[in-house]
């Protein structure tokens, strides 16, 4: 979390009175004044988004529309390949891609999703960096692309497996879409962007709403016996145990795309060889890990034991060794594995799926195995 | 028998020079659902504000510290096997240890149930 600046007063979503109201407990974070939980607490919030439909506020995070000065969708989608490594330009219209902001070495500036609107692209990027993202795309792209940071629409994510049936309910066409689909919808009669999409490793969508009704909306949502408002410390736990990373904790700009173990998200066509090979930031580094490997990788870490492993703990080859391999960036409590789980980096030559490395907790090295991740199987609907 | 409480929120149950030590039912609503408890060895020779047990949620680690100064004599294995315990009988069955009290002058530095009462509200 990032530490907030005294000064600075906390800023607040549409739905800040209604989680007062739900009983919402209100942390700092990213600016926000946002529910860490509810009256449910993490755990029971955490197991009732995998057994049935949890409701998040993501307000907080940057929803950005970018339009060709020219109107053709091609050209704001190639204009974006020049700060990203994924590939934008064959993105069919109605369809949305991970992506991330790449920066000259390599690292990583934000990580985010672009959706192909038929004639703009729609961005969602993490708050904690959606000024910087805004004017990383002004300075960038500006001679070919108009930004426009939509700042008077809410963000409601709605996740689990029955979070599919209780959208049906208020928007025609759900059960057609796919994970990754994404649009306008009218969705009760509100004008919103939906998308089959989440991060928490379940079936769900991420809702745009305008924020005039999106108090209205999220109240639907909730009438639903089925549904909970689930707080940030699930959203963690549950992100963590689908192996997702966390900006700012688990990726950041001192890590390339690579070793972040994301190259899955970079397509052929950006790759060596491809026919739009390179041209966005970093492409040196990153093509030149995607060719020869990186000397270090993110992996999925699972403790031997009950205790869990939190972000920063150092890692160590052997119960006494003095040399530090690497660290934990994210680690935390399973609820659905009912285990200890963490994700953190390690050199590539102990990388692999099965080693055992030790992690130093209050003085004591604990042991931990690399893990395939998702730790707990997905369930997007492809 | 009395019960005393600290500042940090643990409550010591006092039997002759006996004191049993837990969290408040008060800590543990603050901390949430407990999934990892570390308990002190027994033998361990404790002093007043040391780090002595770790209670997990599934958002953050915390330490409980030794309220006063004295040697382990037993721990509570049910609250490290179940550690939910925690959450559902703070001030009962999830007792944390057990500790031979060094030095009763100690005991005066704690609050009763009033003033604990006072301290939360």
């Amino acid at each position: 979390m990032l530490a907030q600046d005294a000064k600075t007063p906390l800023k607040r979503t549409p739905l800040f009175e209604l989680h007062l109201a739900r009983g919402g407990k209100m942390v700092p974070f990213a600016g926000y004044e946002m529910p860490v939980q509810f009256s449910a607490g993490v755990l029971r919030e955490h197991l009732h988004t995998r057994a049935a439909a949890g409701l998040f506020d993501v307000s907080h995070m940057g929803q950005i529309v970018l339009r060709a000065r020219s109107g053709r969708l091609e050209d704001a989608a190639l204009a974006l390949e020049r700060l990203v490594p994924q590939d934008i330009f064959s993105l069919p219209p109605g369809r949305q891609r991970y992506a991330q902001l790449t920066h000259e070495s390599g690292g990583i500036l934000d990580d985010l999703m672009v959706a192909n609107f038929g004639d703009h692209l729609f961005l969602v990027v993490n708050a904690a960096c959606k000024d910087a993202d805004e004017a990383h795309l002004h300075a960038r792209l500006a001679d070919v692309c108009t930004i426009e940071p939509l700042s008077d629409r809410a963000l409601l994510a709605l996740q689990g497996p029955k979070a599919a049936a209780v959208l049906a309910q208020h928007c025609a066409g759900v059960s057609q879409m796919r994970f990754m689909d994404a649009g306008p919808r009218k969705v009760a009669s509100f004008d919103c962007f939906v998308s089959r999409s989440g991060y928490t490793g379940e079936d769900g969508f991420e809702i745009s709403v305008p924020a005039e009704h999106a108090e209205q909306l999220a109240k639907l949502f909730l009438a639903d016996t089925s549904v909970l408002p689930i707080g940030l410390g699930a959203r963690d736990s549950l992100r963590l145990e689908a192996g997702l990373c966390l900006y700012g904790h688990d990726i950041d700009t001192t890590t390339t795309p690579v070793e972040a173990a994301l190259e899955w998200s970079i397509q052929k066509s950006r790759r060596t060889g491809g026919p739009r090979a390179g041209g966005f930031l970093g492409a040196d580094k990153i093509l030149a890990q995607l060719d020869q490997g990186a000397p270090r990788r993110r992996v999925g870490l699972k403790p031997e034991g009950r205790a869990p492993v939190r972000e920063g703990a150092a890692l160590f080859v052997d119960a006494a060794s003095p040399m530090r391999i690497g660290a934990i960036t994210s680690g935390g409590f399973g609820p659905s594995l009912n285990a200890p789980v963490a994700m953190g980096y390690l050199p590539t030559a102990f990388a692999s799926t099965g080693a055992q490395v030790f992690a130093e907790v209050r003085g004591q090295r604990l042991a931990l195995r690399v893990a395939t991740t998702p730790f707990v199987p997905n369930t997007y609907k492809r | 028998m009395t019960t005393l409480f600290t500042s940090d929120h643990e409550w010591l149950r006092i039997e002759g020079d006996v004191a049993t030590v837990g969290i408040t039912d008060y800590a543990q609503s603050q901390l949430g659902d407990v999934v990892f408890v570390e308990l002190p060895k027994v033998g361990r020779s404790l002093k007043k504000a040391e780090a002595a047990a770790v209670v997990e949620s599934v958002k953050a680690a915390s330490d409980v510290y030794a309220p006063i100064t004295g040697q382990v004599l037993e721990v509570n294995e049910a609250v490290t096997a179940e550690p939910a315990l925690v959450n559902s009988d703070a001030a009962g069955k999830a007792w944390f240890f057990k500790m031979k009290i060094a030095d009763k002058s100690e005991l005066g530095g704690l609050m009763d149930e009033a003033a604990y009462k006072a301290h939360t509200a």
